[in-house]
């Protein structure tokens, strides 16, 4: 959909650059994608691009962001994470009835619930690898298990009015011009930075993506393949539980309903990103930019008014199947 | 143990049954007269056929989805399948002169299911022409057809007030639910079509193995995308079910969760995900054992929350008891054949558990031992 334009206008400099450089055409054609919707945005409203538009952006998406990051890995490794939604309610569940109802210092809780997340995805990690269950059943039943925690420990939703928690949320960075962003947003990009480092410049990164290559390949390399996957796993784990907390912050409150579908959202901002759904392929900063084209999406939609919300699902789906499609269509030019 | 029970035990459909046997038990001592049925209006009347009955279009998916697992594949959009089937009929109903007659209702009932066929077809295009992996190629549907389910019915609840439409979810059948009826014969036909002619074959054979399936003249492609048309058409029939049962359509919420709980299903019932092998029996039985639970949880007076936990565990429990390399490793006494464990399980666990995640060719999926589908 968006590349055929620019691949159509391109010349012939233009395309011998594709032919060369073709692991970044996924994270070019999410650029351009971002830019045409930003365009598109700015063409129909005014102010679109004001800058508190664009922070808002980050401010809105920052937990899908952190959620979106976490499943980068797994998608890396060649898995599929279904868990991520369900994990991030259960952080704001855990959240909330523990600093509200049991009173436990927040600097207590926010570390346990971390440690939750990363322990729930290791132990879908493990079984995974060790007893080869399916990433997608292995998850989906983590999904069922995360959600249904949830509903023990309360069926209702729990406001939050801990002063750490209120502060935390209501606090702003503030940029000259009056532009602020939240802290969560502070903490998303730092998420997205730690992961970027971690995966281009560390042994861990490099197994994932060979793991994710091929498995076998890797395993016969020395590749500690079990490791990486069972790490990958927990990392996924550990970025929903943390992506719970940013929403907690968001919403100053704790449901089990909170965030049904994300897992959707994180996966299209992944492929949007450019992430090759087989593995081995991708990169961090690609998910970023799709998180940020799911935000534009949902933002125009905001805009227009008139739009239902339905749109945003349709605009989602559209936009996986056209992303799979090119993904489809560059990995068996690639195989012939 | 006798040969006769450990032959009886080692039978598939042995611990499905013996699920269902525990869970109905376990509503005995709840409620005792909980296997009683009466007949009253030429009805029959109890907690059995209100089993049967709300778990009838549970049992039309999970019929569905085992035949798209069975080929290897994996069906996300029966959800979204089941609202936006309502949601065409229901629409098409309400905007009828005359609500009551039967002509117009059937049209709107065969265009909601044509629809949902078209929606199958693109599907299994998906999967088989263009060649996506079916998680990611449903999933498509699965997000975009909840949407498209709202659009239909423009964000709103679309009641109807039809006495023919109604028939199909709350309407009786020689003294059965008309919905029974018709999953009964739903199952009973695919039954008889898969397992008295060769397709059961062919589905088996595409799904242990893809190319070489091709090789030996089966049509594979067109094999997958019917499979994934009759799942849709499934779930449209169960689309029916749960809109005319209430009379309404909600695009939000009818048929949530219900991919789950086929899967499960389907799971329960001894198919294994990596496709190659299905029991529709073992299905019909497992959607009883989800329709028995949630009755369960509500007549022991558990709270209801707690039912996904359970489900968690159940498939948890099941795809362990699957799975041959768990088998290998924590079972590895009970299975003294199955001598791998050590150094080379591990690695051969890796490319398989990987190689299936990662490409949904069967190939891969060929590669793992089948003998874990006995279950």
């Amino acid at each position: 959909m968006s590349t055929t334009q620019p691949r159509a206008a391109a010349g012939r400099g233009v395309r011998t650059f594709l032919a060369q450089h073709r692991d970044y055409v996924p994270v070019m054609a999410t650029a351009v994608l971002f830019a045409l919707t930003l365009e598109a945005g700015n063409y129909r409203y005014l102010d679109f691009l004001a800058g508190q538009t664009i922070a808002n952006l980050f401010v809105d998406n920052a937990f899908l962001l952190v959620i979106a990051v976490g499943m980068t890995f797994v998608i890396l490794t060649g898995g599929i994470d279904l868990s991520v939604g369900a994990v991030a309610a259960l952080s704001t569940m855990l959240c909330a009835t523990l600093v509200e109802q049991h009173g436990w210092p927040p600097a207590l809780v926010i570390p346990l619930v971390l440690a939750a997340g990363g322990l729930i995805g290791g132990a879908m990690g493990y079984a995974i690898h060790h007893f080869e269950v399916q990433p997608f059943i292995a998850t989906l039943a983590g999904m069922f298990f995360a959600r249904g925690l949830c509903y023990l420990i309360s069926t209702n939703a729990i406001p939050i009015d801990d002063p750490v928690f209120t502060t935390l949320a209501q606090s702003h960075v503030t940029f000259p011009g009056g532009v602020f962003i939240s802290w969560s947003v502070v903490i998303a990009l730092a998420v997205v930075a730690v992961a970027f480092l971690t995966l281009h410049y560390t042994g861990f990164g490099r197994a994932v993506y060979a793991v994710g290559g091929n498995a076998q390949s890797a395993l016969l390399m020395g590749v500690p393949v079990g490791r990486t996957v069972i790490r990958a796993y927990t990392v996924s784990g550990l970025c929903s539980a943390l992506g719970g907390v940013l929403f907690t912050l968001y919403t100053l409150s704790g449901y089990s309903l909170h965030l049904v579908g994300t897992e959707l959202d994180a996966i299209a901002a992944v492929v949007i990103g450019g992430t090759i759904l087989a593995g081995g392929s991708g990169y961090v900063l690609g998910t970023l930019l799709g998180v940020l084209v799911l935000g534009v999406i949902k933002t125009i939609i905001t805009f227009e008014g008139t739009l239902s919300s339905w749109w945003t699902k349709i605009a989602v789906g559209t936009l996986l199947f056209a992303f799979v499609l090119l993904q489809r269509l560059m990995t068996s030019r690639r195989r012939a | 143990m006798p040969p006769t029970v450990a032959r009886l035990a080692g039978h598939r459909l042995f611990w499905p049954l013996a699920l269902l046997a525990a869970l109905l038990v376990t509503n005995v001592a709840y409620t005792p007269d909980f296997f009683s049925i009466q007949i009253r209006d030429g009805h029959l009347f109890g907690s059995l056929v209100d089993i049967l009955r709300l778990g009838s279009p549970l049992l039309l998916v999970a019929l569905g989805m085992t035949l798209v697992i069975a080929i290897g594949g994996i069906d996300l959009s029966v959800g979204a399948v089941v609202a936006i089937s309502g949601a065409v009929a229901c629409l098409n109903i309400s905007d009828l002169a005359d609500q009551q007659s039967v002509g117009g209702v059937v049209v709107a009932v065969l265009l909601a299911l044509g629809v949902c066929v078209a929606l199958g077809v693109w599907n299994g295009v998906l999967v088989a022409g263009i060649g996506m992996q079916p998680i990611i190629a449903t999933l498509i549907l699965m997000v975009a057809g909840r949407g498209v389910a709202q659009m239909i019915t423009s964000g709103r609840i679309v009641t109807v007030n039809s006495e023919p439409y109604h028939l199909i979810g709350g309407g009786y059948e020689l003294g059965l639910p008309l919905s029974v009826v018709i999953a009964a014969a739903v199952l009973v036909l695919t039954g008889l079509v898969v397992r008295r002619t060769a397709l059961g074959l062919l589905l088996e054979s595409v799904g242990g193995n893809r190319e070489a399936s091709r090789l030996v003249g089966i049509r594979a492609r067109g094999l997958t995308i019917a499979v994934y048309a009759f799942c849709a058409l499934c779930a449209a029939g169960a689309g029916l079910m749960v809109s005319s049962n209430v009379a309404a359509a909600d695009g939000n919420n009818a048929g949530l969760w219900i991919e789950l709980d086929a899967i499960l299903a389907v799971v329960i019932g001894g198919t294994s995900l990596t496709g190659g092998r299905f029991h529709l029996g073992g299905t019909a039985i497992g959607a009883l054992v989800i329709q028995t639970l949630s009755t369960t949880v509500y007549t022991v007076g558990v709270p209801p929350e707690s039912t996904l936990v359970f489900k968690a565990l159940v498939v948890m429990a099941v795809c362990l008891l699957q799975s041959p390399a768990f088998r290998a490793k924590v079972l590895s006494r009970k299975l003294p054949r199955r001598s791998d464990t050590g150094v080379g399980a591990p690695a051969a666990g890796t490319a398989t558990s990987t190689g299936s995640s990662r490409s949904s060719t069967p190939a891969s999926a060929a590669q793992s031992p089948k003998e874990a589908t006995t279950l």
